[in-house]
């Protein structure tokens, strides 16, 4: 990156709840050391002041759902040096997705009285699907650890370091009895890419996927066993269809359990 | 002379979501004034149908990630009436308890984040940070921001999107030890809430005043948050399984929100902090009412600038009783409620006070427990019109000065209302067109 002049940070946001650029705001201990070692150039939800691209570091929230989104997604990959996505919306379409499985007008009757006045396409897809994309963050939403750790690797030039662990080897660290062996609650750890720390089952309650599939995860054989637990096909088809049901192998096998 | 100027910001900055101002003014007469809302439609009460019904609190938080506890408890208290369900003793408690530390969050952010750069002639808390004298003010803020979401974290997991909340209660109710940990850091931020009053004071509040129509929950023994009847400063009072019987939302041609009005009267009304403030003064604190008589405010406030004054009294309010609780938290034991089994058919209907104001959840749900209808109306689209018509009066007030002065005035009063367009789906471009 330039030496001369500050590195310079934009946020975007797309089809999204905000939740995920709310994390920069989070780091409350770090957000003015942040400011001071990159320039924030453009982060509407936090500044009036914007400025033009180009942008060392792009931080992409939400996903692609409408033609403007296209349109704005590719000039923003042409403005950016490395584009980040960022959270469940960005990397996998979000819950918003879901649309992804119906005719887009249903969806758009049930809400609306008027539904010639919205423009939306018939999909939620992830920004990858549009540019490419250097780095993903996961999560719904994403780990603001994780988030302040890229931003610091990409300032001093090396990769950063995420997790590739399932949510499993979390709830060892920290302790927590496996709630599907001790209880039976079924429980999406094994198959989920870790980050969250596992507050799930530290809750007492199964794992339900935010940040996405595991490299290497078995939905399929882990969805048969929640099918062995006593759940319906159903059942099991909306627990991989949620927040990143439209990552591919979570898609696969929410389509697998949906007429078993 | 008919002269005619464009200005174009973007969209507005400091609030939550996407859209546009448009006002139109021919003259010095302001003609239309419209808040284009392009932020795209997300469906959640479409896409609720044929989920089960112990996703939905999971699922709505989604809408919007600076209020998602709010979300998760209308649609907790709605889910538990169509079940038919009473969550067991502790669990209103810590309710409340985890509903101060969004509240906390949430205004912290707002006053000195995304409203106070405007009474300072910053662009953002950023650069305000790069002022020695007001350092001390953004540290405090962001200080006072994270004791909140320390709060949510212990009880939720996580502050964005917490992971505790079910339909009967949590999945797991916190250590008193963990709680009791947060105490020093809450009593700090009870004094830190009670200097941002003070200091609130100080700061040059627009002569503007408008005759509102407040409405907001009430609850006879509390400061609402989880429970009471809607109440209105017109002498109206419903329970909240009445509410979309007497106010209504439309969907006009500019907005992917939705916006709503009063049946009877057509009439636009205001939901939020001056609105349960000025309905419900008597029930806040006495700390909060004798703060609020030490610096003179006068009720009911019908200035939408001095809700910055109003939301840091709220933040006393909801540090006060976030010690409180904790000082009398006993681990609730079971943290849940057993559901029924087979589930009931049934239909539920609830109203909290988001940070934002009234927030409106109904559910019905079949013998599968599958949610057969959804209706959320969140407290941004019940404020869009209430926006306008204050634009409406405000914009011949500033239409004399410079167009990029008029520009942040508008802004400025925008802002006021704290939008969340994520959750209204959603806000701003400012477009003056003058002729």
């Amino acid at each position: 990156m330039s030496t001369a002049a500050k590195p310079r940070l934009a946020v975007y946001k797309f089809a999204s709840c905000d939740g995920c650029q709310l994390s920069l705001l989070d780091c409350e201990d770090e957000l003015l050391a942040v400011a001071g070692a990159v320039e924030i150039a453009y982060f509407v939800e936090a500044r009036r002041q914007t400025l033009a691209g180009p942008y060392d570091i792009t931080l992409v929230e939400g996903s692609v759902t409408t033609e403007e989104e296209i349109e704005r997604i590719k000039e923003v990959r042409r403005q950016s040096r490395f584009l980040v996505a960022i959270g469940a919306c960005a990397t996998a379409g979000g819950i918003q997705s879901l649309r992804n499985w119906i005719d887009v007008n249903d969806y758009v009757n049930t809400v609306y009285a008027t539904p010639e006045y919205i423009d939306t396409l018939a999909t939620s897809k992830p920004i990858s699907d549009y540019v490419e994309v250097d780095f993903e963050l996961r999560g719904c939403p994403i780990s603001k650890y994780q988030l302040l750790e890229l931003v610091t690797s990409l300032l001093i030039g090396r990769l950063p370091h995420l997790p590739s662990h399932s949510v499993c080897q979390e709830c060892k660290a920290r302790g927590t009895v496996c709630v599907t062996v001790a209880q039976g609650i079924p429980c999406l750890g094994p198959v989920t890419l870790g980050g969250c720390w596992a507050i799930c089952p530290a809750f007492n309650r199964g794992c339900y996927g935010c940040f996405g599939p595991v490299e290497d995860g078995n939905p399929i054989a882990l969805g048969e066993q929640f099918m062995a637990l006593g759940q319906t096909g159903a059942q099991v088809s909306r627990a991989f269809r949620g927040f990143n049901g439209y990552a591919p192998v979570f898609r696969q096998a929410s389509e697998y359990f949906e007429d078993k | 002379m008919m002269t005619e100027k464009n200005i174009n910001v973007d969209y507005l900055a400091r609030v939550e979501g996407e859209g546009a101002l448009r006002i139109h003014i021919k003259d010095d007469q302001v003609t239309d004034v419209q808040l284009n809302i392009f932020e795209p439609p997300r469906f959640f009460e479409a896409f609720l149908h044929g989920r089960s019904f112990d996703e939905v609190v999971d699922i709505t938080a989604r809408i919007c990630g600076i209020c998602p506890v709010a979300y998760q408890m209308s649609a907790a208290h709605a889910l538990e009436k169509a079940l038919g369900v009473t969550p067991p003793p502790g669990v209103r408690e810590l309710r409340r308890l985890l509903y101060c530390g969004e509240w906390i969050e949430s205004h912290a952010l707002h006053v000195y984040m995304l409203h106070a750069p405007d009474y300072l002639g910053y662009e953002s808390a950023i650069s305000m940070a790069a002022n020695p004298e007001l350092l001390p003010v953004v540290q405090r803020a962001l200080r006072m921001k994270k004791v909140g979401n320390a709060l949510m974290t212990v009880i939720g997991g996580r502050e964005i999107h917490p992971v505790s909340v079910c339909v009967g209660g949590f999945y797991g109710a916190p250590r008193l030890s963990a709680l009791k940990a947060l105490l020093p850091e809450l009593k700090w931020g009870m004094g830190a809430a009670i200097d941002t009053v003070r200091w609130a004071t100080t700061l040059d509040y627009p002569e503007f005043e408008v005759d509102y129509e407040f409405v907001s929950l009430s609850h006879p023994d509390e400061y609402p948050f989880n429970e009471g009847a809607i109440l209105s400063s017109t002498g109206l009072t419903v329970p909240v399984e009445d509410y979309d019987q007497h106010y209504i939302e439309e969907h006009v041609a500019h907005s992917n929100a939705l916006h709503s009005r009063r049946v009877e009267t057509g009439s636009i009304y205001l939901v939020g902090p001056l609105a349960r403030f000025n309905l419900n003064f008597d029930r806040l604190s006495p700390t909060v009412q004798g703060l609020a008589q030490e610096i003179d405010l006068e009720l009911p406030v019908r200035n939408p600038f001095c809700s910055l004054i109003v939301r840091s009294l709220e933040m006393v309010q909801a540090f006060e009783e976030a010690i409180q609780l904790i000082e009398d938290y006993q681990e609730p034991h079971p943290s849940r409620a057993e559901l029924p089994n087979p589930i009931p058919a049934g239909e539920g209907v609830h109203a909290t006070e988001a940070p934002r104001g009234l927030l409106f959840h109904r559910y019905k749900v079949d013998e599968n427990g599958l949610i057969t209808f959804a209706r959320i109306v969140p407290p941004t689209a019940q404020n869009l019109p209430r926006i306008e018509g204050d634009l409406w009066e405000y914009v011949p007030g500033v239409v004399g000065l410079p167009l990029e002065d008029a520009t942040l005035r508008c802004e400025q009063l925008v802002r006021c209302y704290d939008p969340c367009i994520s959750c209204a789906t959603h806000f701003l471009k400012l477009d003056i067109v003058r002729e």
